[in-house]
């Protein structure tokens, strides 16, 4: 469903962020991408976003090419993902509840279906008491929450998920990655990047490894090496 | 559509209620700019008001030979009613200019004196004409001395008055044009101000606009709610604008009465309510709109 072929990323001749990167993904798959802090993880993942483009190389998404999309189909795109960002990137002039709810605005969804969903995602993720809150007035784990409620509201077919339990303690971590494991036996396809061990030994789900911008491993049922 | 319309309204309405100060500080340039344009339209009325009332009291007068009969000057009086859309053309007897000038100058001793040495009436009879427009003296004037009745007319005083009107007129002109000129100036730099606001206002908030794009919302609803805002803080400037305008008229205009007489404010402001609602809001609104606009198409651009 995913292909990247050949994709080179330069932001700048010292920073090298990709080097010939090929690799698929198939629909319904749950992938881990691990490697060092500087490898190229959230570089892939922006690529994918279409926020950056490649230097070099192609990325299919359902066969149609990524990299070279009018603004009105990267909408669409972007649309049919849900991503946490590393850094949340949440609205920090809405509330947690307000962020969540302006993707189902963008989307367009009725207000029965926000009425609904959004207090639904929100329990899911353990936020309800803290709604109300504006980001800056919550903790960097209940951010990181919100942010994965956000991803998670519309179903979307891709989720992207940057580093999702950084700021979680062990017990959250493993929660957020079960609902992670849950929402991808219901078909969607999930693109983890961590450098969290435990979390992809735990898995034993496909593992793609990169080094210095260079995919080193891709193993189906693979673990986290450096 | 509509539920996307709706949250776009929604979303401005939202957003401008967030940060109070920016707000405020919009809402603030923008009713210095309307007040400005509002001002501009008052100031245009009140210089037309005055510059008309000088130039309601310039006329001419054709004096007519000593000999002339009445009938005679009759007939004058009434070509000169066919030929111009004279406004305010009267007739003035020796007898009654010999009144009028005793009246005038009862007081002083010497002149009363000197008339009644000359024994007889000095004065001609003549015809004052006063033209709705003073661009046709010159014209009254030629017709006056080149008709069929030349003759009979011993001087028209255009000649002497030509001077004066033509300052007159040349005054106003360029009162006209230095008006033009200077609001056209302010209304542009006070457009700057407000134009550099928003762009502050919205350059605070770039992130969340990049964050917006990356979830996937679409320029239009990017846009939309920063239109919105910009409309309702135009809409509630042309509003404290109107307030400031119809108390401040309504305070002054005994006091500008005083300074010149006919001229009434409050009444100018009330006869023009309707077009200066339509100004103020307008104005208001199309800053407001065109600001947000200009502003936040720098932060879309991919
Ligand atoms: N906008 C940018 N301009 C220049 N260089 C960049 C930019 N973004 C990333 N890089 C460089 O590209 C390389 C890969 O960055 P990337 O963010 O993809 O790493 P990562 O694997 O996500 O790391 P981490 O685990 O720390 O999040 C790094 O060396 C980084 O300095
Ligand atoms: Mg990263």
């Amino acid at each position: 469903m995913i292909k990247f072929e050949n994709i080179t990323k330069i932001y700048s001749p010292e920073a090298i962020a990709l080097k010939d990167v090929s690799f698929e993904i198939e629909k319904k798959e749950f992938i881990s991408i691990v490697g060092k802090s500087g490898a190229g993880k959230t570089t892939l993942l922006k690529l994918f976003l279409a926020s950056e483009k490649p230097t070099q190389g192609r990325i299919l998404f359902n066969n149609q090419d990524i990299c070279d999309i009018t603004p009105e189909d990267i909408c669409q795109h972007r649309k049919k993902i849900g991503a946490v960002f590393q850094d949340y990137k949440l609205l920090d002039s809405k509330t947690a509840y307000e962020n969540v709810v302006y993707i189902m605005e963008v989307l367009g969804k009725s207000d029965e279906e926000i009425l609904r969903d959004v207090p639904k995602v929100l329990d899911i993720v353990g936020l309800t008491e803290r709604s109300h809150h504006y980001p800056n007035e919550l903790s960097a784990g209940e951010r990181q929450r919100t942010a994965i409620a956000r991803a998670l509201i519309h179903r979307p077919e891709v989720i992207l998920a940057d580093e999702p339990t950084g700021n979680l303690d062990p017990y959250n971590a493993s929660d957020i990655i079960h609902l992670l494991l849950k929402i991808n036996e219901m078909g969607t396809t999930i693109i983890l990047a961590t450098h969290n061990k435990e979390i992809v030994n735990s898995l034993g789900k496909r593992v793609v490894t990169l080094d210095q911008g260079k995919l080193v491993r891709d193993e189906k049922k693979g673990r986290f090496i450096l | 559509m509509i539920t996307s319309l709706k949250r776009i309204f929604k979303l401005g309405w939202k957003s401008l209620s967030y940060d109070w100060g920016v707000t405020a500080t919009t809402i603030f340039v923008l009713v210095l700019t309307v007040s400005l344009i509002t001002s501009i339209f008052l100031l245009k009325g009140v210089s037309q008001f005055l510059i008309q009332k000088i130039e309601e009291k310039i006329d001419i007068s054709v004096y007519f030979k000593d000999d002339i009969v009445e009938n005679k000057i009759m007939e004058v009086r009434d070509e000169l009613l066919d030929i111009s859309d004279a406004e305010n053309i009267q007739y003035i007897s020796k007898d009654q200019a010999l009144q009028d000038f005793t009246e005038r100058h009862e007081q002083e001793e010497v002149l009363m004196q000197s008339l009644a040495e000359v024994g007889v009436n000095p004065f001609l009879a003549s015809i004052n004409i006063k033209a709705t427009d003073p661009t046709e003296y010159g014209q009254i004037a030629q017709f006056l001395e080149t008709g069929d009745f030349g003759d009979s007319i011993q001087k028209v005083d255009y000649y002497e008055k030509k001077p004066v009107i033509e300052r007159i007129f040349n005054l106003a002109d360029s009162f006209k044009r230095v008006g033009i000129g200077l609001s056209i100036l302010l209304v542009f730099f006070s457009f700057l101000v407000v134009l550099n606001t928003t762009r502050l206002a919205i350059y605070n908030l770039r992130e969340e606009i990049q964050v917006q794009r990356l979830v996937g919302a679409s320029n239009w609803f990017i846009r939309g709610p920063f239109l919105v805002q910009g409309m309702i803080a135009g809409a509630v400037s042309a509003l404290i604008a109107f307030v400031i305008f119809i108390s401040g008229c309504w305070l002054l205009s005994p006091n500008v009465s005083n300074l010149f007489s006919d001229l009434n404010v409050w009444e100018y402001f009330t006869g023009n309510l309707l077009s200066i609602i339509l100004i103020q809001l307008g104005a208001g609104i199309f800053l407001g709109l065109i600001s947000s606009f200009i502003a936040i198409r720098k932060h879309l651009k991919v």
